[in-house]
């Protein structure tokens, strides 16, 4: 069910896949190219009808990861994430916000907790943190010194 | 000429006892958009939890909220499990299943209460919160405690459920049964409540898929989305129930979902006490292997979502929580804009909002213009119980 699932991700838009990895039967990463991070989602979330779960946006140090994880909920409830490694010290990709009304708040939490830039984002305003919380001071990356 | 202007809810207390700042702009009486303001309540737990072991991360995230109190310990523990291929002895499950269905029983009671409360119908209130007692009862009983029952560790749970104890329970799902249809009367055969609540706050399926809206809110639009089914976990597999779907949409067809799933619940935990086979409760495992997981529960308002990477040490270099009422929030803005500022509390409290899941980061410094007309949480409530009390004047009660 899933390497089917999986065989038809790749021929969809296999052009921006870079590596699928079945972890199991519920559970598949795929690395992506972030520059189709966009046709990547629309086809899962429009064309599959997944659900827009959530995204994760993870600091390893040396790059940003950003996963957006959709859940096949119709077709066995398979939690696929789409994962866009991004560059450290000019961390951008698309947003998904104008397609996917779901990933707004995400994103705006992302950009002002990360410091990850989605461009073409249509609300970019701050979520949680404070107005007089400093610019450019991202208190989820691993180098946040809470001083 | 129209009369345009912004009534800010909140931020304290707009609803629930819980901080979040609502800003609906309203043309006469009908709500024509808003803006949600988060970020009043917000702890920093993700970044906490960077910090703490794998056995102190579930207390911390229990913290997270006090009604889903289970949701979130269970959620992450299966994050951490599917990270490291990590087994769980199957009474285990069993017992995680019935802490949850538990948990959502008195969710939904408490839900029932308020919703009641906002509609100016305190009977309802006063009742379903005195039969939550009993349900409360059980959970002191079985884990020690009412709230935050410190039940879910990674590779099991911390306490076995005892024989007598499974007898107390099944002695008393009856009793809690006919409370449930108690309520039910209560609220689905009472002819204001049709006229209040049918119609309002209406969501589509494709408001719910745009939204990514989960739990009843979702069900209550007619999409069967339901996690303890679409990717079973615990025990949901291997116990007979159905999902509860209602097709209209409305505020009313919320209620509906969240009565009738009372009796599914019951329903799955009066089979766990059956089923549960006798056995170790936990498999004591010695490392979580490094690599990703993600770990999520129906909680009694939603998906709950938690994923966790490990590197192999003793704690997660990463931990994201997402609550269920994040997704359902936003839905605020399908569902309130074009209706009446007289139904706004309740459409809002048809999602069951929970802020504290919700926001988990900073602090917030508010620089209030006093020039604004305040309306606060008690108004809007006032505002709506007067209709109904209209309405029951109207039916001649």
């Amino acid at each position: 069910m899933t390497e089917k699932i999986v065989k038809e991700i790749k021929q969809a838009v296999g052009q921006w896949i870079k590596d699928v990895t079945i972890k199991n039967s519920q559970r598949v990463y795929i690395d992506i190219d972030p520059a189709g991070v966009r046709e990547v989602a629309k086809y899962l979330w429009k064309d599959r009808g997944a659900r827009y779960v959530i995204a994760t946006a993870i600091d390893n140090r040396t790059s940003f990861e950003v996963l957006h994880h959709l859940s096949l909920d119709r077709e066995g409830g398979a939690m696929v994430s789409i994962r866009s490694v991004l560059d450290r010290d000019n961390p951008r990709m698309p947003s998904l916000a104008t397609i996917i009304k779901a990933a707004n708040w995400i994103e705006r939490e992302m950009n002002e907790l990360m410091g990850i830039e989605f461009v073409g984002h249509p609300d970019m305003r701050r979520l949680v943190l404070s107005e007089d919380w400093p610019q450019g001071v991202y208190p989820l990356r691993k180098d946040f010194n809470k001083s | 000429m129209s009369d345009r202007r912004i009534i800010p809810i909140g931020p304290y207390h707009p609803l629930q006892e819980e901080p979040e700042l609502f800003r609906l702009e309203v043309d006469g009486e009908t709500v024509v958009d808003l803006d949600v303001e988060m970020g009043w309540n917000h702890r920093g737990i993700e970044k906490l939890c960077e910090t703490k072991t794998y056995d102190q991360v579930p207390f911390v995230v229990e913290r997270i909220c006090g009604i889903c109190s289970t949701s979130h310990p269970l959620a992450f523990v299966q994050a951490v499990e599917d990270a490291g291929n990590i087994e769980v002895p199957e009474r285990a499950l069993y017992i995680r299943t019935i802490i949850g269905e538990l948990e959502r029983l008195h969710s939904h009671l408490l839900w029932v209460g308020l919703a009641g409360h906002f509609l100016g119908y305190n009977t309802v209130w006063m009742w379903s919160w005195k039969y939550r007692e009993p349900i409360l009862d059980i959970c002191e009983t079985v884990t020690g405690n009412r709230n935050h029952y410190a039940m879910m560790k990674v590779g099991g749970v911390r306490r076995d459920i005892l024989p007598e104890h499974v007898d107390y329970i099944m002695s008393r799902l009856p009793q809690i049964e006919k409370f449930v249809d108690l309520v039910k009367g209560a609220v689905l055969d009472d002819p204001v409540l049709h006229a209040r609540l049918k119609g309002i706050g209406v969501m589509t399926a494709q408001d719910i898929h745009d939204y990514g809206a989960v739990g009843p809110t979702a069900r209550a639009s007619g999409v069967p989305g339901d996690v303890r089914r679409d990717d079973p976990y615990a025990a949901y597999g291997l116990v007979d129930w159905n999902v509860i779907t209602v097709p209209d949409g409305d505020v009313f067809a919320k209620a509906v979902v969240r009565v009738l799933e009372m009796y599914e619940t019951i329903k799955i935990i009066r089979q766990c006490l059956e089923k549960m086979p006798a056995g170790e409760i936990d498999s004591k495992p010695k490392m979580v292997a490094p690599g990703e997981g993600i770990g999520h529960h129906e909680a009694p308002r939603g998906e709950t979502f938690h994923y966790v990477r490990s590197d192999g040490t003793n704690r997660p270099i990463r931990h994201k929580v997402r609550a269920p009422t994040y997704m359902n929030l936003p839905t605020y803005r399908a569902s309130v804009v074009g209706e009446s500022i007289t139904d706004a509390t309740i459409i809002l409290a048809a999602i069951d909002p929970c802020y504290c899941c919700t926001e988990r980061i900073a602090v917030y410094k508010h620089k209030g213009d006093p020039n604004e007309p305040i309306m606060t949480g008690d108004d809007l409530v006032r505002l709506s119980q007067e209709k109904t009390a209209r309405l029951r004047k109207e039916f001649g009660l």
